[in-house]
């Protein structure tokens, strides 16, 4: 802990790569909590306030890609994907339009705003519309990689960001391509596949299930749409088990996303951890970890029934 | 890349329009000829008159931009395209089939001459800002025109979007309002009453001008006076018939969605040609 918050790395990529790359930036009423305000006091000719209204700055930074600009409208996860789904899905994602979509304080682990603010919707609702790439860093390092990929990709991406400070995974910006996942500890018993605030704690469940002797890989599929397919598939043989870990209703997020993968090989089995269908509550960021186990004993409690499951 | 156009040309250009919308609509057997009708004559002072734009040239960085707010009323865009020439106007004929470009609603990308896609209600104009903050920070001079409908003022976007025009001073952008006063559930004033919309846009910080929106020449002089002006954006508020120039269409909330039958289809299409010579 005492790193940077995905947000801040985000604010702070924007503010260095806007040196390197030609693009604008819009926020609605959020610069200071979503970190875009860093970029704002660097390019204030390059940054717009939209004010309170997400659907219209979706769709402004629609009108502004439509000319040629590359442009990132950022906002809380909520807002974004929930909120602004229809500008996003029709003024953006339909015309294939360069606009990232910076979404941060996503999911239950914000903390203690509550479920009106803790979006675990979000990877389920972008990923399903045609078009869209749908990315979720982890840490410092990992968001600029996600956002320098975004910008040199065409089209729309959504990269989704946390609120609070994230333990660090990579110690220097990782190689990221969009449709390519990261192994960061090979194994072969169990695979844990994560994204975000969600990866570290994989690892940290990785290390005392080696332990125990039970060999396990962990991936960071940051990039959950187009996801790799080819590793999930090859850890598919390789491991026969597989769990997912995110901060996102187990429905329609990476562990979906997985499953959807592994139901066409049928080569492994798949537990997912993260929001089992509820809404989140108001609580520190640890109380929530345990409250909902979105942290490694709750994926140590999935490898348990996999072992319960086989001793049937 | 201007067309200079006299009045009566310009009649004759929306007349063809009329036309090829009613064509249009036939051969789709779908669609949406009322308001498609009423603003044929704003499209035709937009593509034939105002609007630096050229077919050979179509993804010019410099050309002034339109969306379609209301894009419903894609076969007017489509027809004033073709009139145009940004593609061939035997195509009309096969709006919304499976093997043509031209969807039932415009689409960027798709269909030559289409600046952004449009359909779902209330947010043409934000993406029309858009543009125009884009031109502003280009130091490009190219204008930005965007038509919406009356019953479209309903959505709450178009005022999030009046206010972010006027905030940003985008005076290199002409918002249109066909207001031809109805809806699919019947009278605007009746589904949920949006008058005053002169006085609404200019507390918002418009410059608004009140036009009859089939007077070609009233038309035309709103958008001029529009050009010259500075600080802030300008609506047009067009007084419209909705079904204009179809006898059996004109102020029929339910010729918003229908396709005429051959015989209607005849009785369209002698109408217009009938007022054709105008």
């Amino acid at each position: 802990m005492g790193n940077l918050s995905t947000r801040e790395a985000y604010g702070k990529s924007l503010a260095e790569f806007g040196k390197k790359y030609d693009f604008f930036v819009l926020d609605a009423d959020l610069a200071k909590a979503t970190q875009t305000l860093v970029f704002q006091k660097e390019f204030p000719n390059r940054f717009f306030n939209m004010g309170i209204s997400e659907g219209d700055m979706m769709t402004t930074a629609a009108g502004m890609a439509a000319c040629g600009k590359t442009v990132f409208a950022s906002t809380f996860a909520m807002f974004a994907a929930g909120r602004a789904y229809e500008q996003i899905r029709n003024s953006i994602a339909y015309p294939n339009l360069h606009v990232i979509i910076g979404a941060t304080h996503s999911g239950v682990l914000i903390g203690e705003d509550g479920a009106s603010h803790q979006c675990i919707e979000d990877i389920s609702l972008m990923r399903t519309i045609p078009n869209m790439t749908v990315i979720v860093p982890c840490d410092e390092n990992s968001v600029y990689a996600a956002v320098e990929a975004a910008i040199c990709h065409d089209g729309p991406v959504y990269i989704r960001m946390g609120r609070l400070a994230s333990e660090t995974v990579y110690k220097e910006k990782p190689e990221f391509a969009i449709g390519k996942g990261n192994v960061l500890k090979d194994g072969t018993d169990l695979t844990i596949a994560a994204v975000g605030d969600l990866v570290p704690e994989a690892l940290k469940a990785a290390a005392v299930l080696e332990e125990k002797g039970v060999s396990t890989a962990v991936l960071d599929l940051a990039c959950v749409k187009p996801i790799d397919a080819e590793l999930i598939k090859e850890y598919a043989r390789k491991t026969k088990k597989i769990i997912t870990a995110e901060d996102h209703n187990v429905i329609g997020g990476l562990g979906s996303a997985v499953s959807e993968i592994i139901a066409q090989e049928g080569t492994a089995r798949v537990r997912r951890v993260g929001m089992n269908d509820c809404f989140g509550r108001s609580g520190t960021r640890e109380a929530l970890q345990s409250y909902f186990k979105l942290n490694a004993a709750g994926i140590l409690e999935a490898y348990e029934k996999f072992e319960i499951e086989k001793n049937k | 890349m201007h067309i200079k156009m006299d009045e009566k040309e310009l009649y004759s250009i929306s007349n063809q329009i009329r036309q090829l919308v009613v064509e249009a609509v036939y051969y789709a057997k779908s669609g949406h000829p009322g308001g498609s009708l009423s603003i044929c004559d704003i499209l035709a002072v937009l593509f034939f008159k105002q609007m630096k734009v050229e077919p050979s040239d179509a993804e010019n960085v410099n050309r002034d931009r339109f969306v379609l707010s209301k894009g419903h009323a894609a076969p007017a865009y489509y027809a004033a395209l073709a009139l145009r020439g940004f593609f061939d106007k035997e195509e009309l004929k096969n709006l919304r089939k499976i093997d043509s470009f031209l969807q039932g609603h415009p689409s960027r990308g798709k269909v030559p001459g289409v600046d952004m896609s449009t359909g779902s209600l209330g947010q043409g104009l934000s993406a029309a800002n858009g543009m125009a903050l884009a031109a502003k920070a280009d130091g490009k001079d190219y204008r930005v025109y965007c038509i919406c409908g009356d019953g479209e003022l309903q959505e709450g976007q178009i005022w999030e979007a009046a206010m972010s025009a006027a905030h940003y001073r985008l005076d290199n952008l002409t918002l249109f309002i066909d207001c031809n006063g109805l809806q699919i559930d019947g009278k605007v004033r009746d589904v949920m009453n949006v008058a005053p919309v002169s006085d609404k846009f200019k507390a918002f910080g418009w410059k608004v001008f009140e036009v009859d929106g089939h007077d070609i020449a009233a038309v035309d002089g709103a958008v001029e006076a529009a050009k010259a002006l500075k600080g802030s954006p300008v609506a047009i508020v067009c007084n419209t018939v909705k079904g204009k120039g179809v006898s059996f269409m004109e102020n029929q909330a339910g010729w918003h969605g229908a396709a005429p039958d051959e015989q209607q289809f005849k009785t369209a299409m002698e109408d217009l040609k009938r007022q054709g010579g105008l």
